[in-house]
């Protein structure tokens, strides 16, 4: 599609009609990339724990630039201070090869294959072929410049944070700290999942998605659609309007929280009357697809009314831009956003569980992961209508928009779940950062 | 030789007629290739290969088979596609130490093709079969069977059985 000479401008005050040029338009892509992914946002690249060993590195994404996620060596001294964990671009400083080509491995230090460019695990040059010229006799032919700097031409070294083991790098040196950014109504939740544990993990799923990447963390800042899109949840009381639920977001309206608590599903006429998804006699042929077992961590001090707890089954965790963090119920995964163009997302499912699980309870993580990921029963119906919608925004073109009014045109936190306002708070958010 | 000629047929059979089973959308036969509690995984070479135990779809029983069945039958909202399974000959593998008598070990590739309305075919899905095989009064029974995909992404979403 060819992008307009001069790009149209957002027409409401509010962020409830979202102009299809938002998800279909190139070279407003290429200015995201510039002031979401490489601008002051942190983005995720991996867990700590997919690097255990020292050396030990996986190749990520940060918006369209690889990485290279590494556990470098730590002076004793530094070990309380620094996790060790180094993200530098995939990139040589010399001819701009991106010399790292398996996805993973273990590396004493990485050398460009072009011309031997040698750079140590924290990005540092630490040396190249014919720097000081090659002897004829009594001269000296060629090598670098006698002020040529090993120290000004590592690679590109992304400035990185370690939150209970999730690994977050930005480009940007003007970023403020993570914690910061991730701002004090979204950490519990973060907490809750993850402080203090020891992951363990289980695997990866790939999906390569034919939509524009806002299109997947709108979808986890939804909570309309799950109790009408997912037969499971809605029939089986995983997610639907009936339960008690909390949306939650942090002080800009980038990120946010879907909370909630199963029910017992069934039939309760004010959501099941009329939602064709709604299956009111099916059950499972073999229930161990669904063998919830409560875990001990679920049930946390509520932050919003000192003194009572709370206990919810699915927490959804939308940190902006790139990643989702998923617990519905004993399934658990981090998914990662990569973009590839304006109309198209790589997703990247990582599941996870912790170092201390029975070997009972990683099974059952493992078969309820069937629900999720690329082929889940209530996940690959998500990509399914991402694809059509933005197909449905490539026809029409420069004046159409999505319509998301459910709860009214405002922003704010809600304590139920038949509202779109997170989606609303995103965009009302990206407006800012975009100038538009 | 002509006993192992034999097995490789009747294996090569069985393939063909189960990929014409999920050609031809005949899903209700599919659970019917295994044995009742037989094992179906569809999993990334990268999860396989390095041991990590995650799959796209791990089913441990005919029912869980149904489930999944009546999930892209009725459940599973996608847009209609065909698949077209090409399944080549069948590799009989050696036994393990402690399988069970009879137990035969196989192994095949395959390459499924997805066709949408409208649009061209595309390679869709690309591995191999890893199968545990038992003769049973009804012919041969999976008693296990691994899809293992090279294919480093899922072309959206994967719906129907490989």
């Amino acid at each position: 599609m060819n992008a307009p000479e001069t790009l149209s401008r957002w027409t409401r005050p509010e962020s409830s009609r979202v102009p299809f040029w938002a998800y279909t338009d190139a070279q407003l892509y290429r200015q995201e990339l510039d002031k979401v992914f490489y601008g002051r946002h942190w983005c995720y690249v991996g867990l700590e724990v997919e690097i255990p060993n020292v050396g030990d590195y996986k190749l990520s994404w940060v918006g369209e630039r690889q990485v290279i996620m590494v556990r470098d060596r730590v002076a004793p001294r530094d070990r309380g201070i620094d996790p060790g964990i180094r993200v530098v671009e995939n990139r040589c400083a010399h001819r701009g090869v991106r010399f790292c080509q398996q996805p993973h491995g273990n590396a004493r230090s990485f050398v460009c294959p072009y011309h031997q460019w040698t750079y140590k695990l924290n990005g540092e040059l630490a040396g190249l072929p014919f720097k000081d010229g090659v002897k004829d006799g009594d001269c000296v032919n060629g090598g670098m410049p006698a002020d040529f700097d090993l120290k000004a031409n590592g690679l590109t070294r992304l400035r990185v944070e370690v939150l209970h083991g999730l690994v977050f790098a930005t480009f940007s040196e003007e970023a403020e700290p993570l914690a910061d950014y991730l701002g004090p109504k979204v950490m519990p939740w973060l907490d809750r999942i993850f402080k203090g544990r020891q992951l363990s993990l289980l695997g990866y799923n790939r999906q390569r998605i034919p939509g524009n990447w806002k299109l997947m963390m709108e979808n986890i800042k939804d909570p309309y659609h799950p109790g009408l899109l997912h037969t499971w949840f809605v029939t089986f009381g995983l997610w639907r309007a009936d339960q008690k639920s909390r949306m939650v977001m942090d002080d800009h309206g980038r990120h946010a929280v879907m909370i909630s608590r199963r029910n017992d599903g069934g039939e309760n006429k004010t959501v099941t009357e009329g939602v064709t998804s709604f299956k009111a006699n099916m059950v499972l042929n073999d229930d161990r697809l669904l063998d919830v077992v409560p875990e001990p961590w679920w049930k946390v001090p509520d932050p919003s009314t000192p003194g009572a707890d709370i206990m919810p089954t699915v927490t959804m965790i939308t940190l902006f831009p790139s990643l989702i963090i998923q617990q519905q119920v004993n399934s658990l995964s981090t998914r990662h956003i990569v973009p590839r163009g304006e109309g198209e997302f790589d997703f990247v499912w990582t599941h996870f569980g912790f170092a201390d699980d029975t070997p009972e309870m990683t099974r059952r993580r493992l078969r309820q992961a069937n629900l999720f990921g690329p082929a889940g029963f209530v996940s690959a119906d998500d990509g399914e209508v991402i694809e059509f919608s933005q197909d449905g925004f490539r026809q029409w073109g420069e004046d159409g928009s999505t319509l998301c009014e459910l709860g009214g045109t405002g922003t704010g936190g809600t304590e139920h779940m038949v509202t779109e306002t997170l989606i609303r708070s995103m965009y009302a958010y990206w407006r800012k950062v975009m100038g538009l | 030789m002509s006993e192992t000629l034999m097995l490789q047929l009747e294996i090569n059979q069985l393939n063909a007629d189960y990929a014409a089973a999920l050609d031809e959308r005949r899903f209700d036969d599919w659970p019917g290739f295994f044995l009742e509690d037989g094992q179906y995984i569809v999993q990334a070479r990268e999860n396989f290969d390095r041991g990590l135990p995650l799959a796209l779809i791990a089913l441990e029983s005919r029912g869980m088979m149904k489930d999944r069945v009546y999930g892209v039958t009725q459940t599973i909202y996608h847009g209609p596609y065909y698949t077209r399974h090409v399944v080549g000959p069948a590799r009989v593998l050696p036994v393990l130490d402690g399988d069970e008598r009879g137990l035969v070990r196989a192994q095949s590739n395959y390459a499924v093709f997805r066709t949408r309305p409208g649009d061209s075919s595309e390679v869709y899905n690309v591995g191999r079969y890893i199968d545990e095989i038992v003769r049973t009064a009804d012919g041969l029974r999976l008693r296990s069977r691994r899809c293992i995909y090279d294919s480093e992404m899922v072309l959206n979403s994967l719906i129907y059985p490989i």
